[in-house]
């Protein structure tokens, strides 16, 4: 075994059996992609999958990591583990972050049943890091019966979360807008269970009912099962549940744990499956696809590339007659397995 | 691979409620290209020591203006140890005496940052002192 995949095995190992210090020096490793990161991954992924993922995301602002918190607190309740990945943006100037998840979670210093990680974006749009996944597997493998992966501060079309997570949480502040911006598409479609935050504030309970309205009422059961029988394979909405909560109190907070299990638990009757293998699908190409761009890109960097790039810069060649190039010139001369 | 940022870890110990400092610093070193960890207000050793194990960092920074300095980053520093983050960087600043200083070093706080240290001095400090990341 190669140097690397030593070391791996015996941190794997060390963070599987409770070394909080191993975990965390994982995660970093998981973080920088490095060889002992992969190996790790390779080592853990067949004992995972046995973590409840839940994604939360929202607009900044909304209450993301005073929910968390709160979750925190109601899961250690009921005695389950809980590990957090929270992330923030990085800057793309300095590529510096300030990560400012962990100040409304810090009651839990002497607990080993919580144990929180943040994460820099590091340049991957979407909400989560490129890592983020493979941090929560890490996790996962850890034991932790909970996951939480806390977005950053999202608009309207930061989706990924719903790849990367079991249940979708998508936090909506009072007031965020008429009934319009419940009806687009993008990020409350993925929502597994829409949470107004902020229920102590004027407006809360009115938005949630516009917001019932509008996604609970897209299609009639009838029609959704008449549909099912047409296609079986056309994707259909979702029909979140929309709940109320005040995260700073935990008003409303066991009525979301019970319906995150709630979830957890609809999807173990096959209706995860097709969100199970999106997700595979996902995690597998975004490798592929790093994998042939760091190829070709090792193998693309020359003159005649550069000459190529440089005739689409002056607007000489279209990007897709050079992309064609490029791609002739590395498969066609030197064919590859 | 990509040269990896630093992650340094800003927290406030104590009961001091002045956290302007710590936040300005805060967003300078992200300024500086570090990864920075804010805690806010009010840490104890324990959030600390804490903190600094799960987020793996680099580097703890911790700001202190109460005068509780000579009890608390002693302990800080003892927690850390003992939790196996010998290799962490520990430096201070806010309102500190000479005078305490070759004691604070004794126990394991690196450098000491008075009022009137730039962002830019504590930068360098910290690439030149910060542990090195492994490949």
């Amino acid at each position: 075994m190669s140097d690397a995949g030593i070391r791996a095995v015996k941190l794997a190992d060390a963070a599987v059996a409770g070394d909080r210090r191993a975990l965390a020096r994982l995660l970093t490793a998981v973080e920088n992609r490095t060889a002992i990161a992969e190996a790790a991954l390779r080592r853990l992924y067949p004992s995972t999958g046995r973590a409840h993922l839940v994604g939360i995301t929202g607009a900044p602002g909304a209450g993301k990591s005073t929910l968390v918190a709160a979750l925190i607190a109601e899961a250690r309740q009921v005695g389950r583990a809980v590990a957090v990945v929270a992330v923030d943006p990085s800057s793309p100037i300095t590529g510096g972050a300030l990560l400012g998840d962990r100040v409304r979670m810090q009651a839990y210093a002497s607990d080993d049943g919580v144990f929180i990680r943040s994460m820099a974006s590091r340049g991957h749009a979407g909400g989560l890091a490129a890592t983020s996944t493979s941090a929560a597997t890490v996790l996962d493998a850890a034991g932790f019966d909970l996951v939480l992966l806390e977005t950053v501060g999202t608009g309207q079309s930061e989706v990924e979360v719903a790849a990367a997570a079991d249940t979708t949480v998508v936090l909506e502040a009072p007031d965020m807008g008429d009934e319009v911006q419940a009806i687009k598409a993008g990020l409350l479609e993925v929502a597994d269970i829409v949470v107004v935050n902020k229920g102590d504030r004027p407006g809360a309970q009115r938005t949630a009912a516009q917001l019932r309205a509008m996604l609970t009422a897209t299609a009639s059961p009838r029609l959704a099962s008449a549909a099912r029988d047409e296609a079986a394979d056309h994707p259909r909405p979702k029909r979140p549940e929309v709940l109320v909560t005040t995260a700073s109190t935990g008003e409303g907070v066991p009525a979301l744990l019970a319906a995150l299990d709630r979830h957890r638990a609809a999807g173990r009757d096959g209706l995860a499956d097709a969100a199970r293998l999106a997700r595979a699908e996902a995690q597998v190409w975004a490798i592929v696809s790093e994998r042939l761009r760091g190829r070709f890109h090792g193998a693309a960097t020359g003159p005649a590339t550069e000459s190529t790039l440089r005739a689409v810069a002056e607007h000489r060649l279209d990007p897709y007659t050079a992309a064609d190039h490029l791609l002739a010139s590395l498969t066609g001369g030197r064919p590859r397995a | 691979m990509s040269e990896r940022p630093i992650k340094v870890l800003i927290a406030k110990p104590g009961l001091d409620g002045h956290d302007r400092g710590a936040k300005v610093l805060a967003r300078g070193l992200r300024d500086e290209g570090f990864e920075v960890v804010y805690t806010g207000l009010r840490q104890t050793p324990e959030m600390i020591a804490t903190a600094a194990l799960q987020e793996d960092v680099d580097v703890v920074g911790l700001s202190i203006l109460s005068g509780a300095h000579m009890t608390l980053l002693p302990k800080v520093t003892r927690l850390l140890r003992e939790r196996g983050l010998d290799d962490v960087l520990v430096t201070a600043g806010g309102i500190i005496p000479d005078d305490d200083i070759p004691a604070l070093q004794e126990a394991g706080v690196a450098a000491v940052f008075g009022p009137g240290t730039t962002i830019a001095e504590v930068a360098a400090y910290i690439r030149s002192h910060a542990r090195t990341p492994e490949a």
